[in-house]
């Protein structure tokens, strides 16, 4: 499903006007709005950290302090670099484990930013970030009045319940698209009930609060205009978005000529289109496939051998595409030590190498992804998940490389999704199975067989 | 599965007999069992057909339906189920221990310590598979809303007395045989699949004759040929040797072998209600009586082999030594059936349809956190299967080769003896990452700080040192220790203190509604017509 | 194509079939959830999925279907569809018969009924003998209710296409069910856009008879009819992609599970164990290789196979045990 065309007689899409008028409903609902809660659907690089500091510091700046909950320590660190970023005068505190080392060194140059393993330390600052697991624990305080729960998609349900007792109201940004939260126990008894302690935060919200505002950022800044379309017709069919930037705002140049290898040749081809698929030879591989690891090593050693130089509408000058604004995503952490140790026998060092878990919400110029099902003899639902391969398919700002085996649109057709169905589940979209074979068929178009 | 249990199956499938998959016995295993094979009837839910149950081997009690759909004869059944689980499981509920139990105070709402009783051993149910496990817990919630005639005069179908209870202990085992590691509930394929490999796909482990005829193979027969036979030769008649564990049964046994009994059955009886006079009567009620042990035979004929292997699996269990801490999960198992026998003997009413959202969110916490536990335990009790841990870079074991004695900074130096290790395994080291080692059965801290020039890994010791300037004696590894740590802890944290069930969030729906009816919905028995039954 | 019967003659009976108790109580389901015109059917259909006004006892029209042979019946079904679709009223088709091009063949499909609504939208209704106990019911069952509910609606859609104005058909199938432990239907409306997406695709893609077969409900039959002598040498043709699966899901699986270990193929253990081995496809090589007399120690499946192997005789002589 596309975008609306334009109707005769309508404005024609601006990202910026469209992104503004999003945010603005947002900030209305968060600041005026008469609902306890108010979601926020935010697709890859749509500006959601950008809202949550903003929100943040509206709410702060209106006398109304607030609890943050974000789900990692890293991104709980990020925020409070980015709201002392924004406004070095706001009183922040940063509520940690009491583990060594709970929190990024970063945090203490900041003088406004107080550090504190008991949220009582922390009262009556204007903001204070932490964990769920943290404010899970935290007990016996005055209640926010409000709060911002970040990448609530990510969050379990039985986590929110956790912490939903110690705010009144909270907005509640996310990205649907990404990997679901999972159990390793068995949770199935409970599927279906609106309140499943293994699903999403979100659906449990939603589900008992089914008046609540709904808001969706409409523009990915991140994505560039021959990726969004893709991305968001295979992993948002019903909420699509585009690109704040256009084909002319973006490019990727290289100074050394192709040397017409593999590499090079799948360099160019994305570096024109976006996209770029390196494919091998077809073959049954161990997931640390020696030869797809070392032609993902290769693509990254050619992309930062040839002088790349990205041109965007961030600055009228190319910036050079150096080893911090590539990575290279996994499906496992095996294959991502494999690559890293392929990477450093080539001298290279400083890319970042991960699994689609860990790469959730980072941005790239440059992506190269070890296809999840390369070299596969089956594919199985965590091969399948749609969220892996929306993370891995949607970090860059420029291009994005693909290495796999040949054949996996065979390996699809031989394993028909038989996903089990449970009554009363809120249908997730799309499928893995269907949202594979369309990434396929498009990257099959930016196709460069090799023999490594 | 590691690489390790695949290997144990690529042996298996070349040698035709089962391999280890583990040197201990990571479940405990009563000394007095109740082992229960149940049949059921196809296409109608949870009626049951028939079932052999019992703590003796060689008396398993008999139990039929001799018209599954008739709902006197399964109201029978069931009673009777009750009349031999019942005296079974409370022949546990009085010998008791004094034991410790952290509670909320009613008053302060503070955590204190009060004294409790722990029973000092638990019932233990062992059925044949996964399917019987499935089965209990349709048992259970088949019975636990029935009211019988004392309850509720008015009940049109009453139940006989102790079957709503019956229900309720059935629940609460089926709901307890969730948590990773429990073993009040025991699905007999799950205890030998944990244990050995096969030359076949853990589906096929599914079928307990097959599996067990690989583990039993005799050294130089094989196990493969056996368990194909148990799995798919028939007879004459076309009818299995070796009759499914059930629940469920061979299609060819209802269509040729069962069906015509029924049908016989029903025959008498319609005869025999028909009988013009006490001399007719007698006769028919005769026939009757032949048509029932007809059937009484055919279930016992399907069920004898798979109590028989029940046992035998439990032979074969009990020659490996049973795992250190499997002891301390059955004390979990033996808390989880103290504090149900509490809430009987208090009246409360039985378990509800679908948990509130607080018990749900407290159960997967719990169920996460013995899941975490197991995989610690098992792999600290079993050398096999830590060697899937290392072979996962997950643990690694080696050599010390040296020991320098270091401290930490600061005002009062604390020591953090430097160690090297030498070691053939690869785990997964980020810097900073912990490792832990077992120290007289506790967790001993360490970090990973550097590989060594030789390829040895540097690890700094953090804890279990004392409290003086120099560590106690046998707490710091020396040169020359063959030592096996893991990147996974070995006791499991407690998650987040949820709310109690009054205080849910607006999030979570608020508070479950307390419902102005005498019995709320989720605990008024299922509305019955003529024609269903159970 | 008749599976078990194959099977049969290939020396390799399935165990398949069907005990006459759940037959019968499954035929005895389905006609009450049918009985008098309708009604508890109609009012299950509302009471989920709306439509228009509650339907009266008795008052649906259920529309005579018979007609001689496939392709009579999918035309007549075809013509009450249109007719229900302009009367606005409530309408139960009971085993209509709709046809679906599949690689220019057409397939006929006997889904157990359509509900056309006053609002002029159709619903599959899917009706199964497992019951929906406390509202849950057994989701691999009911995923396949979902993927068989997908094929009819798509073939509803084209009957659709050709109306004009085209009525909706509705992707929540109607799931039909006895509730809890008794005979009472009861029933859940199953969202079935993932499934129509995927089967669409799968449509769209399949070449091979054997593929297509196995994408659709069972009891589906084609117009073409080819010698037996011919099906059971293309059984022998279709490459071996047997998994342990199988056996849950296809009559002929235990002749590919006979081959199959025959062959010593890894995968008759399990798939997941044939994707840890890479190249590795047979049990004699994997153990070839784990024991060093064969393989490439640079391939990461030979070597981590070596390892394990020298991990699993260091534990199993004893081990380094961690405490």
């Amino acid at each position: 499903m596309s975008p609306a065309p334009i109707a005769p007689g309508q404005a024609p899409f601006d990202p910026g006007t469209e992104a503004a008028r999003a945010t603005d409903a947002i900030l209305r609902d968060t600041l005026h709005g008469a609902h306890r809660g108010v979601v926020v659907d935010s697709p890859p690089g749509a500006g959601k950290s950008t809202l949550v500091v903003r929100a943040a510091l509206e709410l702060a700046a209106a006398g109304r302090p607030l609890m943050v909950v974000a789900q990692t320590n890293a991104q709980v660190d990020d925020l409070v670099l980015r709201l002392a970023e924004k406004n070095p005068e706001l009183p922040v505190g940063r509520l940690h484990s009491s583990d060594p080392d709970p929190y990024d060194k970063a945090l203490d140059a900041l003088p406004n930013v107080r550090k504190s393993a008991k949220a009582g330390d922390l009262a009556g600052l204007d903001v204070v970030v932490s964990t769920a697991a943290k404010w899970g624990h935290v007990k016996d305080v005055e209640p926010w009045r409000h709060a911002i729960v970040d990448e609530a998609y990510q969050m379990r349900s039985d986590a929110l319940l956790a912490v939903a007792g110690l705010f009144e109201r909270a907005l509640f940004v996310g990205d649907p698209g990404q990997l679901d939260p999972f159990a390793i126990a068995e949770a199935e008894q409970w599927a279906g009930l609106a309140y499943d302690p293994s699903a999403s935060a979100v659906t449990t919200l939603l589900a008992h609060n089914p008046g609540l505002p709904q808001h969706r950022l409409p523009v990915s800044w991140r994505l560039p205009a021959s990726a969004a379309p893709l991305v968001s017709d295979a992993f948002y069919p019903f909420t699509p978005f585009r690109s704040g930037t256009s084909h002319a705002d973006r490019a990727l140049n290289f100074a050394v000529p192709s040397d017409g290898s593999g590499p090079d040749r799948v360099i160019d081809e994305a570096a024109l289109s976006g996209w770029g698929l390196l494919e091998l030879p077809a073959r049954n591989t161990p997931r640390t496939d020696p030869e797809a690891v070392r032609a993902v090593a290769l693509v990254v050693r050619r992309l930062l051998d040839r002088g790349g130089a990205a041109t965007s509408e961030r600055s009228p000058d190319p910036a050079p595409l150096t080893a911090d604004r590539i990575a290279v995503g996994t499906a496992h952490r095996d294959q991502a030590a494999a690559v890293r140790g392929a990477l450093s026998a080539l001298g290279v060092v400083d890319v970042t190498v991960d699994t689609a878990n860990r790469l959730q919400g980072r941005e790239f110029d440059v992506t190269v992804v070890l296809h999840p099902l390369s070299g596969r003899p089956d594919a199985t639902a965590f091969h399948l998940e749609t969220g892996r391969l929306c993370v891995l398919a949607s970090r860059h700002r420029h291009a994005c490389i693909v290495v796999c085996r040949a054949g996996v649109d065979a390996l699809l057709d031989d394993h028909p999704s038989t996903e089990p169905v449970q009554l009363g589940v809120t249908v997730k979209f799309p499928d893995g199975w269907e949202a594979n074979h369309a990434i396929l068929s498009r990257l099959a178009e930016h196709r460069v067989p090799w023999r490594p | 599965m590691s690489l390790i249990d695949n290997l144990a199956r690529l042996d298996a499938a070349t040698t035709g007999r089962a391999q280890p998959r583990a040197t201990v016995r990571h479940r405990h295993l009563s000394e007095r069992p109740l082992v229960f094979v149940p049949l059921i009837t196809a296409g109608e839910t949870g009626a049951p057909l028939g079932a052999l149950i019992g703590t003796e081997r060689t008396s398993p009690l008999l139990l039929t339906v001799a018209q599954p759909r008739d709902r006197d004869l399964r109201f029978a059944f069931l009673s009777r189920l009750a009349e031999i689980l019942l005296p079974y499981v409370e022949s546990y509920a009085d010998d008791v221990e004094a034991a410790e139990r952290t509670e909320a105070d009613p008053e302060t709402g503070k955590r204190v310590k009060v004294e409790v009783e722990l029973c000092a051993d638990a019932p233990q149910l062992i059925v044949p598979s996964r399917a019987g496990i499935e089965f209990v817990r349709l048992l259970g919630r088949s019975m636990r809303f029935r009211r019988t005639a004392e309850q509720d005069p008015d009940a049109p179908y009453p139940a006989p007395p102790r079957v709503p209870l019956l229900g309720r202990w059935l629940t609460h085992y089926g709901e307890r045989s969730r948590v990773p590691g429990s073993s009040l509930l025991l699905a007999m394929t799950d205890l030998l699949s944990r244990h050995w490999a096969t030359g076949q796909s853990s589906l096929e482990e599914q079928h307990l004759g097959a599996l067990l005829a690989w583990i039993e193979a005799p050294e130089g027969t094989s196990g493969a040929d056996a368990a194909l036979r148990a799995e798919l030769a028939r007879d004459a008649d076309g009818q299995l040797l070796c009759p499914p564990a059930g629940p469920a049964t061979d299609p060819a046994f209802d269509n040729q072998l069962l069906a015509p009994a029924i049908e016989r059955h029903d025959r008498a009886r319609t005869a025999l209600a028909a009988a013009a006079d006490g001399v007719e009567a007698d006769a028919l009620l005769a026939a009757l009586g032949a048509a029932e042990r007809e059937i009484d035979a055919l279930v016992a004929s399907r069920t004898r082999p798979t109590w028989d292997a029940v046992w035998r699996g439990l032979d074969a269990l009990c020659t490996l030594p049973e795992a250190p801490s499997a002891v301390d999960r059955w004390r979990g198992d033996r808390w989880s059936f103290t504090g149900h026998r509490d809430r009987v003997a208090a009246g409360e009413p039985p378990q509800p349809r679908v948990d509130d959202a607080v018990t749900a969110a407290n159960k997967l916490a719990t169920r996460e956190r013995e899941q975490a536990r197991l995989d610690a335990q098992e792999a600290l009790d079993d050398p096999l299967v830590m060697a899937g841990r290392r072979l996962a870079g997950e643990a690694f074991a080696g050599e010390v080769t040296d020991v320098v004695m270091a401290y930490s900074e600061g005002r009062s130096p604390r020591p953090r003896p430097l160690v090297t290790v030498r070691t053939p395994d690869r785990p997964q080291l980020d810097e900073g990452v912990k490792a832990y080692r077992s120290l007289a059965g506790k967790p001993q801290s360490f970090q990973f700080v550097a590989h060594a020039p030789d390829g040895g890994l540097v690890l700094r010791l953090l804890d279990k040192m004392g409290r003086g300037k120099e560590p106690e004696p046998g707490s710091v590894p020396e040169v020359g220790d063959r030592l096996c740590w893991t990147l996974f802890e070995h006791e499991q944290r407690g998650g987040p203190r949820l709310p109690d069930p009054e205080d849910t969030p607006w999030t979570h729906g608020g508070p479950p509604r307390t419902e102005p009816a005498a019995t709320p919905v989720g605990e008024r028995p299922d509305p019955v017509t003529p024609e269903d039954i159970l | 194509m008749p599976k078990a019967a194959l099977a049969e003659a290939l020396g390799s009976p399935s165990g398949f079939g069907q005990s006459q108790f759940a037959f019968m109580r499954g035929h005895a389901f389905e006609a009450r959830v049918k009985a008098d015109g309708g009604t508890e059917l109609l009012r299950l259909t509302h009471a989920c999925l709306g439509g228009g006004p509650e339907p009266e006892p008795g008052a649906a029209s259920v529309p005579d279907l018979t007609a001689a042979g496939p392709a009579g019946r999918t035309a007549r079904t075809e013509l009450a569809l249109e007719e229900a679709s302009a009367t606005g009223t409530w309408t139960l088709l009971d085993h209509p018969m709709l046809a679906l091009d599949v690689a220019g063949t057409p397939a006929f499909l006997e889904p157990d009924a359509v509900v056309v609504a006053p609002d002029g939208t159709w619903t599959v209704v899917e009706i199964k003998s497992f019951p929906m106990i406390d509202g849950a019911a057994d989701a691999a069952k009911v995923g396949a209710a979902a993927r068989q509910a997908a094929v009819y609606v798509l073939a509803l859609e084209e009957v659709a296409r050709r109306l004009d104005p085209a009525p909706e058909v509705r992707h929540r199938a109607l799931l039909v069910c006895p509730k809890d432990f008794s005979n009472l239907p009861t029933a859940s409306a199953v969202d079935v856009r993932k499934q129509l997406a995927v089967t669409r695709r799968q449509l769209s893609r399949l070449t091979r008879v054997e593929d297509i077969a196995a994408t659709l409900p069972p009891g589906t039959t084609f117009d073409v009819t080819r010698p037996a002598a011919e099906l059971a040498a293309a059984v022998d043709a279709v490459p071996a992609t047997y998994a342990p699966e199988c056996l849950a899901a296809c009559e002929l699986a235990f002749h590919c599970r006979d081959r199959a270990r025959a062959a010593g193929e890894l995968t008759s253990l399990g798939r997941s164990l044939r994707a840890d081995l890479g190249t590795l496809a047979t049990i004699d090589e994997a153990l070839a290789a784990a024991r060093g007399e064969a393989g490439d120690a640079d391939d990461p499946a030979v070597a981590a196979l070596r390892r394990a192997g020298a991990l699993r005789a260091e534990a199993l002589a004893g081990g380094v045990r961690c405490p």
